[in-house]
């Protein structure tokens, strides 16, 4: 890493299991899952629906509880993680409070939180700027495009600096040229904040572009097939996705998703 | 003459566009049609006792001398517009407000049962709702009896009421507005469970990752979610605590409020007095529920509704 720090595990994952007990009986949506993300790496998980994604990061951020194995974010379990305010979530929706304005709502943490108010009005501020949404402040969610309330719920997930970043297909609903321009701006966010990132997504190029490494998930049990290190330089604009470099992280990521998934169910 | 026809055909279209563009047009022309059908009812209710009378005097009138009749009796069976409005106007217009001769004394007396009664419904209902919503136990133990409360017929209960609260002292205003309180929390509690039950899980799991305390998640989240639903239920409430109100003048022998009017007009035969006083409670209805509808608006104003 760049640091030159130590590594220095942010999650840590082993033998992982979770079970759904449904009607139709048991569902393994997660199996036997191990997956270690040191701080500053930007991890994406990516696989076709059902395989699990969306259940890990939630298992990560404790709003589903594992029925077998180990799992550490922090050096701490999820729930003292998540009582410590360890990370930040972006959900698919922007999920913004709608009688709240932006500036309210990128403050709910913090009031949540107990800081001041004067304080609060600082960070707001400074996260609002931070994703391009200065002056937006007063305006209601429904006065802003989906990629702007998408930025504002970014901003809130940012304003009580937590160091990891959850993010759960947050540009999932959007359209690509909106998405395109948000990966940028995402990325250069990384860049600037140091943050580590968890992002799902099923989109290869944007699992490509954004990830220092790629997590390829399988459906039934849900597991994780293979995980490829992307050697693509840190820093990166749109252009790269013309490059045979990239070309041939996004092939592996391809192949490893087809190995792992038999389309003939 | 063609074009001075055309003219005036477009003439008639925008000032017929214009009349119902909003409100007030289509309002009018339902006020005509039921004036129209209460004249035709009120001949047809009114024309055998008049007939009779008029047999027993021995008098023989022409068709519009016995029309008019039939629309100017002292008790008629139903009255007709006309009279009920010259009563509105000797009672509402002519009379001093702060005597039992006014209508408006009457509407106050009530007015001031129903208001007291919507206020404590209101807190009764959000309150029951809060608990139901925080204790899955109320949820099926309270809601049976909740709904069965509201199954037993108000007349019914209204004198029980009245008679037990006058046994330990309390007479006048309170027991009226607690009758009304009876009826106007069902409707409160009811969407106030709902509306506190409102916001989608994924609101929910966002205050969980701030490990928000659960007060913290019901007056961030929970509390502003239910705003639309406690002025759709308040909106209810209001006029059926109006109910409440006049219902539980009935047994207390009242001698005011709308519902003694309406109980001495029944008494003497004041077909008149009676309609009045109706025309006046759902004046006085319709009043309260716009102004309940206001206050919507403007705090909806407030939470960024478009």
């Amino acid at each position: 890493m760049a640091t030159g720090a130590a590594a220095e595990s942010v999650i840590d994952i082993s033998g992982l299991s979770l079970t759904f007990e449904t009607a139709d009986g048991p569902v393994h949506a997660l199996s036997d899952i191990g997956l270690s993300v040191e701080r500053g790496e930007f991890v994406s998980l990516i696989g076709p629906s059902g395989c699990g994604k969306t259940t890990l990061l939630r298992v990560i951020a404790d709003l589903e509880q594992p029925s077998a194995g180990k799992i550490l974010v922090n050096g701490m379990t999820p729930d003292e993680a998540r009582q410590r305010r360890a990370y930040g979530y972006v959900f698919q929706s922007s999920a913004l409070y709608p009688w709240r304005t932006i500036a309210k709502n990128v403050a709910l943490p913090l009031e949540v939180m107990g800081v001041s108010a004067a304080e609060r009005q600082e960070r707001v501020r400074k996260n609002l700027d931070l994703v391009n949404l200065t002056g937006f402040d007063r305006k209601f969610p429904w006065q802003l495009s989906g990629g702007m309330q998408q930025r504002a719920s970014i901003a809130r997930a940012l304003s009580f600096d937590p160091a990891l970043l959850l993010m759960d297909e947050p540009f999932g609903a959007l359209d690509e040229m909106v998405r395109d321009h948000l990966n940028e701006q995402l990325l250069q966010l990384w860049a600037k904040t140091k943050k580590t990132v968890i992002f799902v997504t099923h989109s290869i190029p944007e699992a490509v572009f954004l990830s220092t490494r790629i997590v390829v998930m399988s459906p039934r049990p849900g597991r994780i097939h293979e995980v490829i290190d992307s050697d693509l330089p840190n820093k990166r604009t749109l252009d790269i996705r013309e490059t045979p470099e990239f070309l041939k992280v996004a092939h592996r990521v391809r192949e490893g998703l087809r190995a792992g998934h038999s389309y003939d169910d | 003459m063609n074009a001075a026809l055309e003219t005036s055909a477009f003439a008639r279209e925008v000032w017929h566009r214009r009349a119902m563009a909003g409100n007030t047009g289509p309002v009018i022309v339902i006020l005509v049609a039921i004036v129209a059908i209460w004249y035709l009812a009120t001949f047809a209710l009114n024309a055998p006792f008049q007939r009779d009378l008029d047999e027993r005097a021995g008098r023989t009138p022409s068709f519009s001398e016995f029309v008019t009749e039939t629309m100017t009796q002292k008790k008629p069976t139903l009255p007709a517009p006309h009279q009920v409005a010259a009563d509105l106007y000797q009672t509402v217009v002519l009379a001093k407000p702060w005597k039992p001769s006014s209508l408006l004394y009457h509407c106050w007396v009530t007015l001031s049962s129903t208001l007291l009664g919507f206020a404590m419904g209101t807190a009764l209902g959000i309150a029951i709702a809060v608990a139901i919503v925080h204790a899955r136990s109320l949820d099926k133990s309270l809601m049976p009896w909740i709904i069965t409360s509201q199954t037993i017929p108000i007349l019914a209960i209204a004198p029980m009421v009245i008679v037990v609260l006058a046994s330990i002292g309390l007479k006048g205003l309170i027991p009226k507005a607690l009758i009304s309180t009876y009826l106007s929390f069902f409707p409160i509690t009811v969407g106030m469970v709902k509306g506190l039950r409102s916001p989608d899980p994924i609101l929910l799991d966002l205050m969980r990752t701030y490990n928000a305390s659960r007060a913290q998640v019901f007056f961030k989240l929970r509390v502003p979610a239910s705003v639309p639903f406690l002025f759709a239920s308040m909106k209810v409430a209001i006029a059926i605590s109006l109910v409440g109100a006049i219902v539980g003048e009935l047994p207390t022998g009242a001698v005011a409020g709308i519902g003694s009017r309406l109980l001495f007009g029944s008494y003497y035969s004041q077909t008149v007095q009676m309609w009045s006083a109706l025309i006046a409670a759902s004046v006085m209805a319709a009043v309260l529920v716009m102004i309940v509808g206001l206050v919507d608006r403007l705090v909806r104003r407030q939470m960024g509704a478009r």
